[in-house]
């Protein structure tokens, strides 16, 4: 360690000479080795999708250990790295939920609900006293007001973007380079017509988790599913067992498929 | 405050008056007696529900300030509240109970909505009845009679098909009943509901009787008007009717004739 730290990285409060905190780029290693989460802004809704690794086999995966979390009736999170840290991000961002609708009357906005989560995950990298949290957090979140969704994440430093397509997690840059290539960004492709919708972007999304995973090498994962639609009546709900199973299915065949021809390819 | 602060509402914490301001005043005023009121609550059991009748009065005194004001709500998808008195304390119970009622849902095990078990409207009448106990016993009650309609509960935690009718009261005293009536309906309506009611009422008959007794309280409780609800919860869930007018019948000789030959217009 003392080739990456020096004694700078005993604290978040202390900067290194070249002008880093090291305990915060470790946090952001915690999330690097854990579970992939995925989240999609598609053009009737968001889509979120996370890898939730099964550690033991006797564990209950269906109902403990959830990385999908609802925050509000139109807003949901998805967490992965230290789940626990993550935990303690969601009781926030409710809390910041109902205190908002409290004192305004409305819904809060996903942009504020982002924000005021960055602030609080900021403030955990800003004392000594204190340690980062070991978790990224996506925000999917719907604005009954202005009529539009979107979708932010919030990383272990605090900052916080707005994305089209955002990955956290282990397979984060492959998986950023598959959702590139789907058509998600208006801006790329002359208008929302071009934009996929949530049934397809979940199909997508198990595709790019499978894709992933290397069945001799890492281990059973349950797919945890949610969206926040028009077709969930603009509610966070967890994608139907059934849609996630032909989801699933499909994207397990596509692969097998394209394996295939670069098996003809290579024949050639 | 300081600029940076851990209290939910991000960096920028609301001003909020400090404890200090309300101590250092010599004395504190409680709610002693309601300002703006809503009259009487009718609740009755019939075959496959529960039906609640109020009318949409809220007075200020003896004025007659907002007749549009509903009195009956939804708490969740089987249960309903219907409350007299205090409007403004009415108006908070609401929210702290939608509240949970939200919170119970975002906290829920499943992220799938039919795994999840939504509170029953007995367990927010016990709730209820804490809180209002709770209030009372600080001397600043919350001054409201509050009937809660819906369903119990399975021993499994499910909601069951047996229909549910309570009441709590501004001091906490909360029972059960087949019937139930709040405010001046207690003198009034509760003896003709007695009369009238079989547990085996159609809900045609159910509505029928309690117009009849929202119609009788108009004519007598000199709070009350014609413009009312009525609301149902079923097994299909809640169902709170817009308010509409109740016809009246004024040509009584009792209502027209003079009385002691007074030379009045003909009041009592």
């Amino acid at each position: 360690m003392a080739s990456s730290g020096s004694g700078y990285d005993l604290s978040s409060a202390t900067f290194s000479p070249d002008g880093r905190i090291f305990q915060v780029e470790y946090a952001a290693k915690a999330v690097e080795n854990a579970g992939t989460a995925l989240g999609l802004k598609c053009r009737d809704g968001v889509v979120m999708a996370v890898e939730k690794p099964l550690q033991n086999k006797m564990l209950v995966a269906k109902t403990t250990g959830r990385r999908i979390h609802t925050v509000d009736e139109h807003s949901g999170v998805a967490i992965t790295g230290f789940v626990s840290d993550g935990r303690q991000i969601i009781n926030r961002a409710r809390e910041e939920a109902s205190n908002y609708e409290e004192t305004y009357g409305t819904k809060i906005p996903p942009k504020t609900l982002a924000q005021r989560l960055s602030t609080y995950v900021h403030y955990f990298t800003l004392h000594g006293a204190l340690r980062p949290f070991g978790a990224s957090t996506l925000v999917a979140s719907y604005d009954p007001a202005t009529k539009s969704h979107s979708l932010h994440m919030v990383e272990p430093s605090g900052i916080s973007y707005e994305y089209y397509g955002a990955a956290a997690g282990r397979g984060r840059q492959p998986a950023r380079t598959e959702m590139e290539k789907l058509a998600i960004n208006p801006k790329h492709n002359e208008g929302e017509a071009e934009l996929i919708t949530c049934e397809e972007g979940v199909k997508q999304l198990a595709k790019i988790i499978y894709t992933l995973y290397d069945e001799s090498k890492d281990k059973p994962f349950e797919l945890e599913m949610s969206w926040l639609c028009e077709g969930s009546g603009w509610k966070h709900a967890g994608v139907p067992r059934d849609t996630i199973a032909a989801a699933v299915e499909w994207a397990k065949q596509q692969i097998e498929d394209e394996s295939d021809d670069e098996d003809e390819e290579m024949e050639e | 405050m300081a600029s940076l602060s851990l209290q939910a509402g991000g960096s920028s914490s609301r001003a909020l008056p400090s404890e200090s301001t309300v101590s250092a005043m010599s004395g504190t005023e409680r709610t002693t007696r309601p300002i703006t009121t809503g009259t009487s609550v009718l609740g009755i059991k019939y075959r496959n529900g529960v039906m609640l009748a109020a009318d949409t009065l809220v007075s200020y005194g003896s004025l007659a300030k907002y007749k549009n004001a509903k009195r009956l709500l939804s708490i969740n998808s089987r249960t309903l509240v219907g409350g007299s008195g205090e409007y403004s304390d009415l108006q908070s119970i609401s929210d702290l109970l939608r509240a949970n009622a939200l919170a119970d849902r975002c906290t829920a095990d499943s992220l799938y909505e039919e795994d999840n078990n939504e509170e029953c409207a007995k367990e927010v009448w016990s709730y209820l009845r804490a809180v209002m106990y709770q209030r009372r016993n600080k001397m600043n009650p919350l001054w409201n009679d509050v009937v809660v309609a819906g369903f119990s509960q399975n021993p499994d935690g499910t909601t069951s098909d047996k229909p549910f009718l309570g009441i709590v009261d501004k001091i906490g005293t909360a029972y059960e009943d087949d019937i139930l009536a709040t405010g001046f309906g207690g003198y009034i309506a509760l003896p003709l509901m007695r009369e009238k009611y079989r547990p085996d009422m159609e809900e045609g008959e159910a509505r029928a009787l309690l117009e009849d007794c929202l119609r009788i309280l108009f004519y007598r409780d000199c709070r009350a008007l014609n413009r009312v609800q009525i609301a149902k919860v079923t097994e299909d869930g809640v169902l709170v009717s817009d308010p509409y007018e109740l016809d009246t019948y004024w040509d009584f000789k009792g209502y027209q004739s003079n009385k002691g030959e007074m030379g009045t217009d003909g009041g009592w």
